[in-house]
């Protein structure tokens, strides 16, 4: 977008691993969130313009990688994201334990992300559930478990996931934090609607809350979220009426996954408890860190999502800082290992500064990159180099054969609109905004037809 | 009197409102009475202003400073105007979401500024769903 307005003669092609476009926006905001989906507007308006091409289905690092596209670009943009899950370095953390799940896969799930399509969580084996993490996708989450089903009918929630919630007995959902109140990530709005849920009890360690927000009154006045943030918490301690219950639980870390017995020992055992030690606080008020007293306490559950965060993948060609978990870069101008510049390389998103930050924020610095590459060209810094005889770049059109003659099956933006009205038109009839296609093989076979 | 984008704007209809850009720019641009600023950075170019939620409070990226004289004829903003700004990089005491602030009247003469976008501040740990 950036690109195309001040740079008018640049041709912009974006490669995106799935026949879809727009990330996030598609698969991580809440179906109940359509108004920040408004800004797939914006994106449409780029992907019409002449000088912009989209490429579909075509997983970037495994079948097209830095090497492949060298010779046909200038520059390159990576902005993949940060697609892992952050580890909890718990014992038992990698074992297949049946109902543990990722957030960002049951978030996945729901939104139609076919690589989690077929997740099948167990909704029915009781009233309750844990998720790990004070973040807004954990907020997420338990929103979505706590909604009632008629309002979620009317959203773009895939219907399959629509069938699981129908016959969900969830009605009670804890959100468990390392750290206390004040050092909560998620943000006033999606505390606001957690609050505002119909029919729902909050539940959360009051006198913690209480202790906590007179010990930082200080600190508290002086940050203006914060300030909001916590007076949202506090309102919430006279949500004492309802069928269903959230809850906050502060100070404790997951140590261990307790597992059912089981007589079948080739299949995954069902979660049946977690295990977590309770924590302290300690250190400056602005940087509080949470440190393990021996005190264990387990929750039984028999649904736990884990929800602390993501890191990125690195991939061949691209430097990478395993501690961060991002690209070493300075304003998006990706650097190698010693720190100096790599001509033509550039990064944008969370694979640039971590995975935090919304929308705003992302766009933002998605500007800054690209007013890197405006300024490196104006300054005729250098670009890719493996030119071919001098010739100029040619980009799509190059690359698009070899593609096809890896037997990839490019998709277009017009194949993507012509997937994109079905969905409509099918959500029309049971009056959604859209009905999402999950399975990539069904979308090709669409356009195949 | 037509303006420069050829609105039949009579004095009495016309409402003046000045932008400073980012950069330190004055423009000076005669709007209708009830245009958001949103509206006036979509029908003139030159206003350079993010839009990405559409006007529906769910998002920052239409973030003005008001100046302090008309800030106080604004209406308090609602709690849902206050939640985005809260996301706001470089938030001020009067600063407003572009898209609640409606042309009338007795904002004629106003001044908004549009802030910078670049910086080196880390948003912390928090991720809009």
């Amino acid at each position: 977008y950036h690109m195309l307005k001040e740079h008018p003669s640049s041709l912009v092609d974006m490669y995106e691993a799935l026949p879809m476009p727009f990330g996030l926006v598609r698969y991580g905001v809440a179906p109940d969130h359509p108004e920040v989906k408004n800004v797939q507007n914006r994106f449409d308006e780029v992907a019409r313009d002449a000088r912009f091409t989209f490429i579909g289905n075509v997983k970037f690092s495994k079948e097209l990688k830095i090497a492949d596209l060298k010779s046909h670009y200038d520059a390159i943009v990576l902005s993949y994201g940060a697609s892992q899950d952050k580890r909890l370095n718990i014992k038992n953390e990698d074992d297949s334990i049946r109902n543990v799940f990722s957030a960002r896969t049951f978030v996945g799930w729901y939104n139609g992300l076919p690589q989690h399509r077929d997740l099948q969580p167990d909704l029915t084996c009781s009233d309750s559930a844990i998720i790990i993490g004070h973040g807004n996708v954990a907020l997420d989450v338990a929103r979505i478990l706590l909604t009632d089903i008629d309002e979620l009918s009317k959203t773009d929630i895939t219907e399959y996931a629509l069938g699981y919630l129908r016959k969900s007995r969830i009605r009670n959902v804890t959100l468990i934090g390392r750290r206390g109140p004040l050092q909560v990530s998620f943000t006033a709005k999606e505390l606001r609607e957690m609050m505002h849920l119909p029919n729902t009890r909050f539940h959360t360690d009051t006198e913690l809350v209480k202790t906590e927000l007179s010990a930082n009154a200080e600190l508290i006045s002086q940050n203006r979220p914060l300030k909001r943030l916590m007076q949202i918490l506090e309102s919430g301690t006279s949500k004492t009426v309802g069928e269903k219950s959230w809850s906050l639980k502060f100070l404790r870390s997951p140590v261990e996954f307790i597992t059912r017995d089981s007589s079948d020992p080739s299949q995954p055992k069902f979660i049946k408890a977690v295990k977590f030690h309770i924590n302290k606080l300690e250190g400056p008020p602005d940087n509080r860190i949470a440190v393990s007293t021996s005190v264990i306490e387990e929750i039984e559950t028999s649904l736990v999502f884990k929800s602390v965060g993501y890191k990125s993948t690195p991939v061949e060609g691209l430097p990478f800082d395993e501690k961060k978990g991002l690209v070493p870069n300075v304003k998006g101008k990706v650097l190698d290992k010693n720190g100096n510049e790599f001509p033509g390389l550039y990064v944008s998103g969370w694979l640039k500064r971590g995975p935090q930050g919304v929308i705003a924020t992302t766009m933002y610095d998605a500007f800054e990159t690209a007013e890197i590459i405006m300024s490196d060209i104006q300054q005729n810094k250098p670009m890719l180099s493996d030119t071919i005889d001098n010739c100029p770049k040619m980009g799509a059109e190059a690359v698009i054969p070899i593609l096809h003659e890896r037997g990839i099956r490019t998709v277009s933006y017009d194949d993507w609109k012509k997937i994109e009205e079905k969905e409509f038109e099918v959500g029309r009839r049971k009056h959604k905004p859209r009905e999402k296609y999950s399975r990539v093989e069904e979308v090709l076979g669409i356009l195949d037809k | 009197m037509v303006s420069p984008n050829n609105h039949y704007t009579t004095k009495s209809e016309g409402v003046t409102i000045n932008f400073i850009t980012p950069e330190g720019d004055k423009k000076t641009i005669i709007a209708n009475k009830g245009e958001s600023i949103m509206d006036i950075s979509h029908t003139h170019d030159d206003i350079e202003l993010e839009c990405a939620c559409e006007g529906s409070l769910a998002c920052s990226t239409c973030h003005v400073i008001v100046d302090p004289e008309y800030y106080k004829k604004l209406e308090e903003p609602t709690d849902e105007e206050n939640d985005m700004l809260d996301l706001a990089f470089g938030l001020t005491e009067t600063s407003r979401l572009g898209c609640q602030i409606v042309m009338e009247k007795d904002l004629d003469g106003i001044t908004v500024t549009l802030p910078s976008a670049t910086r080196n501040v880390q948003l912390k740990g928090s991720k809009l769903s």
